[in-house]
């Protein structure tokens, strides 16, 4: 279920690393729990995001969910499938449904972050 | 929130059984979702839908001056309703803001069937009560009934396999009181959908069985359960009110553009005075409907921009599934809370574009 490449936070945000570049997207669980996404609002391209603090958020048909960025770094892409298909946030978001892309500043912040094994474990306790 | 364990209706075990999300809606144990609301709010609006609407609240005037009470204490003339009759009505306090809304059943000259909010029918019926300087009774009858809301386009076609009781000659706003499911229930045709649809009350020790029945007969059509997140999404395309957004102790029946179920000429009630003050001094602020233009949803509580400065503030927002469209209510200075006007609402900071419109957003073709 949840991929063992990647890392994940209690917030339900997940990370994967490759060399100094990272993805950044919402769990399974997290959309499960959202229900119907309807929109997703992302930073800019070349934004600052601080480990920690607000990345965007995701609005499902009831409520404005935040969305905390795991690591700290510079936006380099951001996902423009979700401006008009929010919904593959329900259907794909451990793939085609990522968030932002970014260049890691403080590489070693990825290190405090739950495996795939913790994660599970972590909202097996929460459920 | 206070530690008190949540209240329970009498179909919490069915709704944890199909596997439902479950959140705490004004202390009690509700259905948010079962299938997604948007899956739900298009079932109601192509086919049909079921509700548990137990937690509603239930109170009864009894007695030779039954409908001289209930007048007092409403705003909407009790004196036009005939038996089996009901309609929509405000409780307000003196100075005119809203106890309640709520649904005034007539079941015959000496007893009226009060469906009252959740959430507000301890003060709702300690207020009636207050004011009962006449042969009247006042019962708080809430324990007595569990409700069922079925709602769309194949609501009766579903319930009417369960009832000798003909539906048809149930006219919109009238209620029957008859064998359904073979248990004693009353059937209303009411809703809060803005879909065609009933409300089936029943002793809370049938509901279990009534709402398995209904499921069943349903299944032709699809039918599906239906949570408190549909309900919503709904009610508010349809216009309709919710206590604690569009209406609350501070908000007026006419300020809520709901000037229809206040009638000043009918003699004394409850508020009467300060609606009949606010009327010849003029409202200050007016509910009015707006759909968002920019990107982004206005929602609940969200201020209101006019010309860049604060206006007013969104009642209830959200996207309209039926639509595909984000729509929301919100209070404006009264000279502005008219169709047309360019408003923007502030999104996390940020001011949006968004339009005001007629209303009601949705109105089903009949």
């Amino acid at each position: 279920m949840y991929p063992e490449n990647f890392r994940y936070t209690k917030e339900h945000e997940w990370v994967l690393v490759e060399g100094g570049a990272a993805t950044i997207g919402i769990t399974d669980h997290a959309q499960h729990e959202l229900g119907d996404i309807v929109y997703v609002d992302l930073p800019k391209v070349g934004a600052h995001l601080e480990k920690g603090k607000t990345l965007g958020s995701v609005e499902s048909v009831k409520a404005v969910s935040d969305v905390y960025a795991p690591v700290s770094g510079e936006v380099t892409e951001t996902n423009g499938l979700l401006a008009d298909s929010p919904e593959k946030l329900n259907e794909d978001p451990h793939g085609a449904a990522w968030l932002v892309k970014l260049t890691l500043s403080a590489p070693a912040e990825v290190e405090n972050l739950m495996t795939a094994a913790e994660y599970q474990t972590y909202v097996g306790a929460e459920n | 929130m206070s530690e008190a364990p949540l209240l329970k209706t009498p179909l919490n075990s069915v709704h944890r059984a199909l596997g439902a999300r479950m959140v705490d809606f004004g202390g009690w144990d509700m259905p948010v979702q079962y299938s997604g609301v948007i899956d739900e709010h298009n079932a109601v609006r192509n086919s049909v839908g079921i509700f548990d609407v137990s937690h509603m609240g239930e109170i009864e005037i009894h007695g030779p001056e039954a409908a001289k009470l209930t007048d007092f204490v409403t705003t909407n003339n009790v004196a036009k309703l005939k038996q089996g009759q009901a309609h929509y009505s405000g409780l307000l306090y003196e100075h005119g803001g809203f106890v309640d809304d709520i649904l005034v059943h007539k079941i015959n000259d000496d007893h009226y069937f009060l469906c009252v909010n959740a959430s507000n029918q301890d003060k709702d019926f300690e207020h009636i009560r207050s004011h009962n300087a006449f042969d009247a009774e006042v019962d708080f009858t809430s324990s007595r009934y569990a409700q069922i809301a079925v709602q769309g386009p194949n609501a009766r076609a579903t319930l009417q396999k369960l009832t000798p009781v003909d539906l048809t000659a149930i006219k919109y706003y009238w209620f029957a009181d008859g064998e359904f499911g073979g248990v004693p229930a009353r059937i209303a045709h009411t809703g809060y959908t803005g879909e065609d649809g009933f409300e089936v009350y029943v002793t809370p020790d049938e509901a279990v069985n009534i709402w398995g029945q209904i499921v069943e007969a349903g299944a032709e059509f699809g039918i599906k359960p239906c949570g408190l997140g549909a309900r919503n999404t709904l009610r508010l395309e349809a216009k309709m009110a919710l206590y604690g957004h569009e209406i609350d102790a501070s908000i007026s029946p006419l300020e809520a553009d709901l000037g229809w179920i206040v009638k000043l000429d009918k003699g004394e009630f409850v508020g009467r005075e300060a609606l009949v003050k606010q009327k010849e001094s003029g409202l200050t602020r007016k509910l009015v409907g707006f759909e968002m233009r920019g990107r982004g949803i206005g929602r609940d509580g969200y201020e209101v921009h006019l010309d860049g400065a604060p206006a007013g503030w969104v009642t209830s927002g959200g996207p309209a599934p039926t639509l595909c469209k984000n729509i929301g209510l919100c209070y404006l200075p009264v000279e502005q809370a008219v169709p047309g006007r360019n408003i923007q609402v502030v999104v996390r900071n940020q001011p949006v574009d968004a339009v005001t419109v007629e209303t009601p957003f949705y109105k089903r073709a009949k």
